[in-house]
């Protein structure tokens, strides 16, 4: 505990005499979480359109046309649950339609109350279980009488999942080269401070510090750096998201019907990320720099 | 009790020789000089003590403790029961005087209270109590070396280590310096001083170990008397102490004089 608080004051003191060289390392990791951050909040706004996507779309839809009797809707129903890959099925009137419809347009719902008759055709639902069978499903639900349209998205569905996951993949590897390029950056840096100090370090062997001893206040003063780091990203991002959400949150629901991802969640949550991530770039960064030094 | 014993040690480097086959034992509380010419095999000595380099064979104890082929996670166990003094001092220039030799103590984890109090100790025996809060650089070299001293013998070391320590310093200055070690010997450090200073070893008249092309050549009490040595020596003199040799010579004559 002694010598906790040893390395910890230590730490202080170093972080202070070489001010300079702190700052530039915080910079460098600040930018590099920035960059990351940015990364984050597309990956997660992605995620979540790719997932209202596939709940709204893993289905069939037959619309029908107004002649077409609810009974009738029935046996459809009826007949649907009797083939393979489907999950459920079931009748959806127009007025039902026309509730979700209300419902998915929030507040600017208002707008619909305009309308004197329901123009949407009451549906038939078919939830798919397995992907795979879709295709046949909806040739046989265009084989019925009195449809208007059958629905059915398998095909954007796919070419979205396909674009996200490219997106996901192509964000991981760009994160990966992130992250190994600010610890390059940051032990270079560090390992400029050691340089400056590899006389001292030679002394304290010299003297019978054990490596740890000599490692510990720079591995703190690598710490102090990420944290103070994640500190200014992470405040500078959430003042920027709360921006983007203020200002075009509301046409991208309109325009995708899909909430952003709220503030607070990604706030939050980058606090973790950014601490992590600080911390060890801080501290991978001072432990590589200093190997060289201390292998002697 | 001895406490240093080399037995049958060579170390070679690629391309000569460090030392070679060399069996010496330094008892308990002995001041012992050691001599030769320049790339002897002087500093593999000393380097080997430390475990700086291993040797390629034979056997090295220190206080009993096997040198040879140590662990590095014993190293700094066995560098805080030596003691080192070097040339060129070798202080941390970013801490004050109190600092450096409090570091001696911080690292073997000694309570605050007993650095508080030990280190000035140690300060008003080497004559530097008033620089405790001053930075290296604000000393002259003569002071620089004392608190090298300090940090050496805070924790009190069985045996100390010096590596030319009067080799940056006047001849008056190393001769206050040689007075302090011979102190400090008397109160039982086994000494082990690396010299070219002729005139220190013969006023000191103390054992003087002689090394030659890695070998010893002579083990012997008394004067370094070796002139062949010291002639090369003195060629690879840095140019402070081709200055200061004549202040010497003078202070010898003048000396002399009074006598």
């Amino acid at each position: 505990m002694k010598t906790f608080f040893y390395t910890l004051k230590q730490s202080f003191i170093q972080f202070g005499r070489n001010l300079n060289m702190s700052i530039i390392s915080i910079f460098a990791i600040t930018c590099m979480l920035l960059i990351l951050s940015l990364f984050f909040i597309l990956v997660i706004n992605v995620n979540t359109a790719a997932e209202t996507i596939k709940g709204d779309y893993d289905s069939i839809e037959i619309f029908l046309s107004d002649k077409t009797t609810p009974e009738q809707a029935q046996e459809m129903v009826d007949d649907m649950k009797t083939q393979e890959g489907v999950s459920d099925s079931f009748y959806k009137p127009k007025e039902q339609a026309m509730a979700e419809f209300r419902e998915r347009w929030g507040k600017n719902g208002y707008l619909l109350d305009s309308l004197e008759d329901n123009p949407l055709p009451n549906s038939v639902v078919i939830v798919i279980g397995d992907l795979e069978k879709a295709d046949a499903l909806a040739e046989h639900a265009a084989t019925y009488d009195g449809i208007e349209e059958v629905k059915y998205y398998k095909s954007t569905v796919d070419k979205l999942l396909d674009a996200t996951k490219f997106v996901q993949i192509a964000a991981i590897v760009i994160m990966i080269f992130l992250i190994i390029v600010s610890i390059v950056v940051v032990s270079n840096t560090i390992k400029l401070t050691v340089f400056n100090r590899a006389e001292e370090i030679s002394i304290m062997k010299y003297v019978g510090a054990t490596n740890w001893f000599i490692r510990g206040p720079f591995l703190v003063e690598g710490i102090i750096i990420g944290v103070v780091s994640a500190g200014i990203s992470l405040g500078i991002t959430h003042l920027v998201y709360s921006k983007i959400v203020d200002v075009i949150g509301d046409q991208v629901y309109q325009m995708l019907s899909m909430p952003m991802v709220p503030v607070g969640f990604l706030t939050v949550n980058f606090a973790w990320i950014f601490l992590a991530l600080g911390i060890s770039i801080g501290s991978c960064g001072s432990i590589i720099s200093m190997r060289r030094f201390l292998d002697a | 009790m001895d406490t240093i014993v080399f037995d049958n040690v060579t170390k070679h480097y690629k391309s000569n020789i460090g030392i070679d086959h060399v069996s010496v034992t330094i008892n308990e509380g002995d001041f012992v000089f050691l001599v030769g010419p320049s790339g002897a095999g002087k500093s593999t000595f000393i380097k080997l003590i430390l475990n700086e380099i291993d040797a390629d064979s034979g056997s090295i104890k220190i206080r009993g403790h096997e040198v040879v082929g140590m662990s590095a996670r014993k190293v700094p166990v066995l560098r805080r029961n030596v003691g080192i003094v070097f040339q060129d001092f070798r202080l941390l220039p970013k801490k004050t005087v109190f600092e450096n030799v409090a570091f001696a103590m911080e690292i073997i984890h000694k309570p605050k209270k007993q650095i508080q109090k030990h280190v000035p100790q140690v300060l008003t025996m080497m004559g530097i109590a008033d620089k405790a809060d001053k930075y290296p650089d604000e000393l002259s070299a003569g002071e620089q070396q004392r608190v090298a001293i300090a940090r050496a013998i805070v924790n009190k070391p069985k045996v100390l280590i010096a590596d030319e320590p009067t080799g940056n310093l006047d001849p008056d200055t190393a001769w206050e310096i040689m007075q302090l070690l011979n102190q400090i010997n008397q109160r039982g450090t086994t000494i082990l001083m690396v010299t070219h200073a002729k005139d220190i070893v013969d006023k000191m008249g103390k054992r003087v170990i002689a090394i030659e092309k890695g070998r010893i050549v002579r083990d012997e009490y008394g004067a370094y008397g070796y002139q062949e040595a010291l002639e090369k020596a003195e060629m690879t003199f840095d140019t402070v102490q081709l200055r200061n040799r004549d202040t010497f010579k003078a202070r010898f004559r003048r000396g002399g004089d009074e006598e």
